[in-house]
């Protein structure tokens, strides 16, 4: 199962889109002291609501009831909720530049491939990878590409959903 | 009809009750004083000598008259000097409503002279802010920071208007002020819960904050602790709660509350704990606060439950409704053990004045309440002198105690008093200060001299920083690093020079005989009172500790 359960929870967060609210969120976070691990601002099927998707490492939950009590305080803020650890899913994705001579680029294909991950640029000394999935996935993912000589790294932070109705 | 930016801002306050705003003017904001001048008839512009003293203008007018407070500034400095004034109503959930003039909008974010981004500044000292830059979206906004700042817990709001949004023409149609939210009602289930555990309790205690005062639920507590006969202990933003004399009233708790407070809060087996935050100057030691209690914690703000100290019944709701319905539900009782005990507790008197006919704090208070009756107000800056008044001060009314509580501010006091004479013409306005405060604020001593204001100023002057002294004293060998400033400011002399009469006393007689004449005044009048700078303020729970590491002389 995904480390999402174990050491991260997911707070969503339904937002008005108006000026600032990025900003009161993370000020928020910041000014109480919580920690977080990646914040993502989205875009809904809603006109003018965005959908923000906090991860936080702090599991306590007396932590996290603070942390949604605060955050439901803010104005443009419409809901907030505590994604469900076993019933959602989380998807993240990865891009990944690495170094490639002859030898490395049959195994990072091998890799790639394994992972269910898109080589999505090549060139003789280089090759880009892309990487959708739950967030312990790029982890190990990561893990692998350690081996390797890496240029530049970006992950999107972490989306989710609950399943069913 | 068309209207300008700031006429409408001037259309709204009207619209929301202002007759009164505290401000300043500037280069971004002279439009909106130009229409403040066309509609000087109708709202009266206090203006002081700074932007800070207009905010806590403010700030003192709403907390001591119970309307939304309004301060008006220009950009830049003028902005930036609201902070602290801000910060204060935000710690102390005050309804403030500020009004912040910019540069034109095409210069935002250049820049531009004066430019500061005071949104981004105020973010987390307010309930809310908006930039505005375009004049149709004013009244919206006006509507929505009037709505925002008076509903639920209260606190401050800032409106950000760009100059040129200030003054383009729009359409304006006068609307009433919109609706605040229904208050938040206690389940019926909870409330009989709560009354089961009053009825069952032994040794019950009530410990109130602000919150009750802020939600007029004053007289629902008095009814509810007489008919089940629970004591009542308060936090500083709290006095008011219960009337002095009364049996019940355990004074404050915490830090330098009273050793009946604390020992109650120590003992009692179940702690009514409504419109309180547990902070660290009352539950020093949160997990060892209350130990004995099961606690009830009732608030309006769900994110104060459970922050500081985890209680076994967290229930926010509107205090008002909650106490009322509470009423109905517990029994009539007494408690005659329980109440021995307290009496024995408050039999201990602790007090660092020392017994005499010189001027000391505690003979200072007595005679000051003994001289301006019932019904006066009581402002206080922050230090040794603000402790002295919460512990000494008889406490009669909620809204007359008005002291920066949570941010501790200095030079809170002198722009807090000027705000509550403007909401209380007919009432007697003390304002508390000690030196230190006193030297961060007494410029608006003009303010006060200009718009006649019949404060008195009790001047509690030791020559240093007294509660910073008294723990560099208790706690750091007597090292008095930057607390013996010194000075050779003459406050009688600084008075006259103001526009203010001053005196002087160093005994009580002469007090007495100055106060006396202060209270014929038609202005204001400063009265400097030479006291000891060992005197402690007594009793004391250092940081962390408990009631057991008392310091009581």
């Amino acid at each position: 199962m995904d480390t999402i359960q174990n050491s991260r929870k997911v707070i969503s967060i339904l937002v008005d889109n108006k000026p600032n609210t990025l900003a009161r969120i993370s000020s928020l976070v910041g000014r109480r002291n919580y920690n977080i691990e990646t914040i993502t601002a989205s875009e809904t099927h809603m006109p003018g609501v965005t959908l923000i998707t906090l991860v936080v490492t702090d599991t306590d939950p007396d932590v996290l009831d603070q942390i949604v009590a605060h955050i439901e305080k803010l104005e443009p803020v419409r809901e907030v909720h505590v994604m469900d650890s076993t019933g959602g899913l989380y998807r993240e994705l990865l891009l990944l530049k690495v170094i490639v001579d002859k030898d490395a680029r049959s195994s990072l294909v091998e890799i790639a491939e394994v992972y269910r991950a898109k080589i999505i640029d090549l060139s003789r000394s280089s090759m880009i990878i892309e990487l959708t999935g739950e967030p312990s996935k790029l982890d190990g993912f990561m893990d692998l590409m350690s081996e390797y000589e890496l240029v530049e790294v970006c992950r999107t932070g972490v989306t989710g959903m609950n399943r069913g109705m | 009809m068309l209207l300008s930016g700031a006429q409408i801002v001037m259309e709204e306050l009207l619209a929301h009750g202002v007759d009164t705003v505290f401000g300043y003017p500037g280069g971004a904001a002279l439009d909106l004083y130009d229409a403040l001048y066309e509609y000087s008839d109708r709202i009266n512009n206090v203006m002081t000598a700074h932007e800070q003293g207009a905010s806590h203008a403010a700030d003192g007018y709403a907390r001591s008259g119970g309307k939304t407070g309004v301060v008006i500034a220009t950009s830049g400095p003028g902005a930036t000097n609201l902070v602290t004034g801000i910060a204060t109503a935000w710690m102390d959930s005050t309804p403030l409503v500020a009004i912040t003039a910019n540069v034109a909008s095409h210069l935002i974010g250049r820049d531009a002279f004066q430019e500061i981004y005071i949104t981004g500044i105020t973010m987390p000292i307010t309930k809310h802010n908006f930039q505005v830059s375009d004049a149709s979206e004013i009244s919206d906004v006006i509507r929505d920071a009037f709505r925002i700042a008076h509903s639920g817990r209260k606190g401050p709001v800032l409106v950000d208007i760009t100059k040129d949004a200030t003054i383009a023409k729009v359409e304006y149609e006068p609307r009433k002020p919109m609706d605040l939210p229904a208050p938040l009602c206690i389940d019926a289930s909870e409330a009989e819960k709560v009354a089961a555990l009053i009825n069952e309790a032994q040794r019950p205690l009530f410990y109130c904050g602000g919150g009750v005062i802020a939600s007029d639920a004053t007289d629902w507590i008095r009814r509810i602790a007489a008919k089940a006969d629970i004591p009542v202990c308060h936090s500083m933003m709290g006095a008011g709660v219960m009337p002095h004399d009364d049996p019940l009233n355990l004074g404050m708790v915490g830090m330098h509350g009273t050793v009946a407070a604390n020992r109650a809060a120590d003992e009692c087996d179940l702690l009514l704990a409504v419109g309180v935050r547990f902070p660290d100057r009352v539950a020093l030691s949160p997990k060892k606060f209350a130990p004995k209690a099961k606690i009830v914690h009732i608030d309006a703000d769900r994110s104060e439950l459970n922050k500081n100290v985890k209680v076994d019944m967290a229930i926010r709701c509107d205090i008002l409704q909650a106490m009322e319905m509470l009423h109905e539900g517990v029994a009539e009782a007494s408690h005659p053990v329980w109440m021995a005990k307290l009496a024995d507790w408050k039999a201990v008197c602790s007090r660092d004045c020392p017994e005499g006919d010189g001027l000391d704090p505690c003979s200072l208070i007595a005679k000051i309440s003994e001289l301006s009756g019932p019904d006066a107000i009581y402002v206080t800056d922050v230090g040794q002198h603000q402790m002295w008044a919460a512990q000494h001060v008889h406490h009669n009314e909620p809204k007359h105690f008005i002291t920066s509580g949570g941010l501790g501010t200095m030079g809170f006091g002198y722009g807090a008093a000027i705000g509550a004479k403007l909401a209380n013409p007919g009432k007697r306005v003390v304002h508390l200060t000690g030196d230190g405060s006193f030297h961060m604020n007494f410029n608006e001593g003009c303010t006060a001299a200009k718009y006649k204001l019949p404060i008195i100023t009790v001047l509690f002057n030791n020559r240093v920083l007294g509660m910073v002294y008294q723990w560099q004293t208790q706690f750091y060998g007597g090292r008095y690093s930057a607390t013996e400033p010194e000075r050779l400011t003459d406050f009688p002399k600084l008075a006259e020079a103001l526009g203010v009469k001053g005196y002087a006393a160093s005994t009580l007689e002469e007090f007495e005989a100055c106060y006396r004449k202060a209270l014929e005044e038609e202005g204001p009048v400063w009265i400097d009172c030479a006291i000891d700078r060992h005197i402690r303020v007594l009793p004391m729970i250092p940081g962390g500790g408990t009631v057991e590491d008392m310091i009581t002389e």
